[in-house]
């Protein structure tokens, strides 16, 4: 068997095994509810940690507009599930698309500016989805969408985040991932090697979009509702941190990003106005000790641990 | 033989500043061509409207007798030009080999899907491209270094990394620009070997910019000389080293009277 | 079509107003950016301390207006340099990213150690005038729109006069054009930017005493939102160049004024993020700025 074949068909039983674990420890109630629910947002937290590591840390392109997919795969899906009774599957997929046509549309004028310019672009037009959703009384305005329906499950959130990440890993070995990985390195060179810059930035910022827009949908199905002011900036940051935290470029530091933060904040539940505070100051402390993230741009793997390890790291590893 | 690229009078204006003016020149299949020129002559400013960094502002490129002027520099390279930069550009914080496979990517043929679900023909691809850029790797013996990252090698094997990334390419036409900035007199006669080599080995047409005289004369068969972005001379090493206005540009009028 | 009018000359009075303080805000930016290519995130939050610092001088030490602007003034620039020490100062050989990243960093640090510290509930700034309310025709100005007006224009007076015509001004041009060229020059580079974190924090705050004075509410997250948008009247004039802030500020007020007057408050938002959009797709250089490429 091919060494690449060999190593996912290993990484997939390890995916099979680590559900059945946590699958078994929910039936039995041996996990509760507070903490299934963290589980569930965990997935949900990694899916759009990963596809925001698409976008920012393998194309090196700096969105900081993410909540802005998020929402719209929140409100699309529930408009498919709630307004027009149709399926779940069919709202995710929706939901996925329709964020993606919007990161696409998005994409394409905007990733024109680099650097700076980018980031806050992104920031504005996530601020405009919001409050263009805001303003649509067909989905409840300010008051939010509610009566969702709760059809996100534990297994249905983490296969589609298995699927995710397996997805973006897959993307970052191929020949359109190393395009990638050349414009954040250095456009002008990649330009001169005949790629098309423009073409593969918008194809990672569709790609993201619409993973975000997946997460979206998950999201609104588990929580009861979708309300605009779940999908501020704030959120977008949320996000950001959890990238950043674990290292740009790093799919296992975004999956850990996700996971660490996740806990920091069901920890701190009760203490809501000390989470920004902490996120901040980590993200700063962050920066001035450890700019490359816990990880840097590396992946996790197995070696690091010799036999041990955890099963995030291996499902990700480089090949 | 086949007239390869052909530059027919252009010009490039920044503002008020005529860095280069009504530049005419041609380059045959299989030639290998020099320009130089001292500082500011405007060489760099040429190769940036060859390779479609810049439009020139008068004046159109004819490729393999295609216009190539006004098309983004990515087109260019997909027409089969491709480059080196006065300051070295490589993707640093990837391998090594992952620089030479990344140019490889206008040659690949799998798509997205094929890739995501790793079916045989991304297999089959991956193992080819791997395998050619080792083999690349190799000429430029590299090949122990292929998974060491670019930013960690020695200066001298930074500048061989981006030739092969430039020939990963598979280019009809290799313009390196000041590809031996830097090196000793010793690396300096080695380069200008291995060009030569290059240009034989994988039959192709080398423009090479140099502002030291000496070091072109050796290898070129013909060279265009540029001095305040205007051409004052073209011809073989013979006949530049006995030009008058070249010998003017270089060393002063004073040494002439 | 007179009511039209009356509705259009009203709307531009308040979007005046309006987009003179955007203008305070904005010149921090422009300036900051200008010096050392750092979009400050944090300036909003300056701006929203300012307003509190005004807050505490007029309730708990009961200074009248000049004097709490003053004050008000003197602490955010303080607070400006301690910021820039702390956190941007080590991280001035970083790559941009990590920069901007900590300067959201701190702008959310600011904002949820407000939250602990005073309540994430608005305060009633106190009423520092008698407001006095003028009618010429159907117009309305009242004091406060005079009193905003007057002092942006006397705050940005003094600083175009800081700026052009005194050393550490001068200094601070220098800097900006080329740093490495100002430090071999003998320019102490540390002192100058300290100098404009501590200028831009004092027009900040003076934005946000005035808006108190001007809304009559403040609360910890104010300056999120005036604080981007301060950020999109900078860029509408282009990034670096002070007339262009000032510019850009009144621009931007009046868009928005206009915009509330006669289609729809809830939009005003996006229209100021749409003009950023728009200004950096067809002329990311500002209105006043000048294209440059990158070197090959």
């Amino acid at each position: 068997m091919n060494p690449l074949r060999k190593f996912d068909f290993q990484a997939i039983v390890a995916c099979i095994i680590t559900f059945a674990v946590f699958q078994t420890l929910i039936a039995t109630e041996l996990i509760g509810p507070f903490w299934e629910l963290n589980m569930v947002l965990i997935c949900i937290n990694v899916i759009l940690s990963v596809s925001l590591n698409l976008i920012n840390g393998y194309t090196g392109q700096f969105s900081i507009g993410h909540a802005g997919f998020m929402a719209v795969g929140a409100y699309i899906s529930a408009i498919i599930t709630v307004k027009l009774g149709m399926s779940f599957p069919l709202g995710i997929l929706v939901a996925t698309v329709a964020a993606g046509i919007l990161g696409f549309l998005i994409g394409l004028p905007t990733l024109r500016l680099n650097g700076d310019y980018l980031a806050i672009a992104t920031l504005g037009l996530g601020e405009i989805i919001r409050i263009c959703i805001l303003n649509i009384d067909y989905v409840g305005g300010a008051s939010g969408l509610m009566g969702i329906p709760r059809l996100t499950t534990f297994a249905s959130a983490f296969w589609i985040m298995i699927f995710v990440i397996f997805f973006i890993k897959n993307f970052k070995n191929s020949a359109h991932g190393r395009c990638c990985l050349s414009i954040r390195e250095n456009e002008i060179a990649a330009d001169t090697m005949g790629i098309n810059t423009t073409k593969y930035k918008v194809m990672a910022f569709t790609l993201g979009a619409s993973f975000a827009g997946t997460a979206g949908a998950l999201f609104s199905h588990y929580f009861f509702l979708a309300h605009p002011a779940t999908f501020t900036f704030m959120r977008s940051f949320d996000i950001l941190t959890m990238v950043v935290l674990g290292g740009l470029g790093s799919m296992t530091g975004a999956i850990t990003g996700a996971v660490l933060l996740t806990f920091i904040s069901a920890w701190l539940s009760d203490y809501p106005e000390w989470r920004m505070i902490i996120y901040a100051a980590t993200l700063i402390v962050l920066m001035l000790h450890r700019p490359q993230g816990l990880f840097g741009s590396t992946e996790l793997s197995l070696k690091m641990f010799g036999l041990g390890g955890k099963d995030d790291g291996r499902i990700a590893e480089g090949r | 033989m086949a007239e390869l690229l052909k530059v027919d009078d252009i010009s490039m204006v920044f503002g008020g500043l005529r860095a280069v003016s009504n530049l005419t020149m041609h380059i045959d299949e299989g030639e290998l061509i020099g320009m130089i020129g001292p500082n500011g002559a405007g060489k760099t400013t040429a190769f940036n409207m060859i390779t479609g960094v810049y439009t020139p502002t008068e004046g159109d490129i004819y490729f393999n007798g295609q216009k190539s002027s006004g098309k983004k520099s990515y087109q260019v390279a997909q027409m089969g030009m491709s480059r080196t930069f006065q300051n070295i550009r490589l993707f640093s914080e990837l391998p090594v080999i992952d620089n030479v496979k990344i140019a490889y990517n206008m040659h690949v043929s799998y798509n997205l899907a094929d890739a995501i679900v790793r079916d045989k023909k991304y297999l089959q691809e991956e193992d080819l491209i791997t395998q050619k850029s080792l083999d690349l790797l190799k000429i430029f013996h590299m090949e122990d270094k292929a998974y060491e990252m670019a930013k960690n090698l020695p200066y001298g094997q930074q500048r061989r990394l981006e030739i092969a990334r430039a020939l990963a390419t598979e280019p009809k036409l290799l313009l390196l620009d000041e590809p031996a900035a830097g090196m000793n007199p010793q690396e300096t006669k080695e380069l200008m070997e291995m060009i030569r080599w290059i240009r034989d080995e994988f039959k192709l047409s080398v423009l090479l910019i140099e502002h030291d005289m000496n070091l072109v004369m050796g290898v070129c068969e013909r060279i265009y000389v540029l001095e305040y972005g205007c051409l004052i001379a073209e011809g073989n090493p013979e006949e530049i080293k006995h030009n008058k206005r070249v010998i003017e540009a270089y060393l002063g009028e004073e040494v002439i009277s | 079509m007179e009511s039209f009018l009356s509705q259009f000359f009203q709307q531009l009075i308040n979007g005046i107003s309006l987009g003179s303080i955007y203008a305070l805000i904005a010149l921090g930016y422009t300036m900051i950016y200008g010096i050392i290519k750092l979009i400050n995130f944090a300036h909003g939050d300056i701006y929203m301390l300012g307003a509190y610092f005004g807050f505490f001088t007029t309730t708990q030490l009961r200074l009248s207006f000049i004097p709490a602007i003053i004050l008000a003034m003197v602490c955010a620039a303080l607070t400006g340099i301690i910021i820039e020490r702390v956190a941007y100062k080590p991280m001035r050989n970083a790559p941009r990213i990590a920069i901007l990243i900590t300067a959201i960093g701190v702008s959310f640090f600011l904002e949820y150690t407000m939250i602990l510290l005073v309540s994430p509930q608005p305060r009633t700034f106190p009423a520092v005038f008698t407001p006095v309310v003028y009618k010429i025709g159907s117009l309305v100005v009242n004091s406060q729109q005079i009193v905003i007006l007057a002092s942006a224009v006397i705050l940005m007076a003094v600083l175009t006069f800081i700026v052009n015509k005194t050393k550490v001004g001068k200094a601070m041009r220098a800097v900006s054009f080329d740093t490495d060229a100002a430090r071999l020059m003998g320019i102490n580079i540390d002192r100058v930017i300290s100098t404009t974190f501590a200028l831009g924090s004092a027009l900040a705050a003076a934005g946000g005493v005035l808006v108190g004075v001007y809304y009559n509410s403040i609360d910890p997250l104010m300056g999120m939102m005036p604080g981007l948008k301060a950020f999109v009247a900078a860029v509408l004039g282009g990034i670096g160049i002070i007339p262009g802030a000032m510019m850009g500020g009144l621009i931007l007020g009046v868009v928005e004024a206009m915009i509330s007057g006669f289609i729809s408050s809830t939009l005003r938002d996006a229209a100021a993020f749409g003009i950023l959009i728009l200004i950096l797709l067809y002329k990311p250089s500002g209105l006043l700025g000048k294209n440059i490429r990158e070197k090959v």
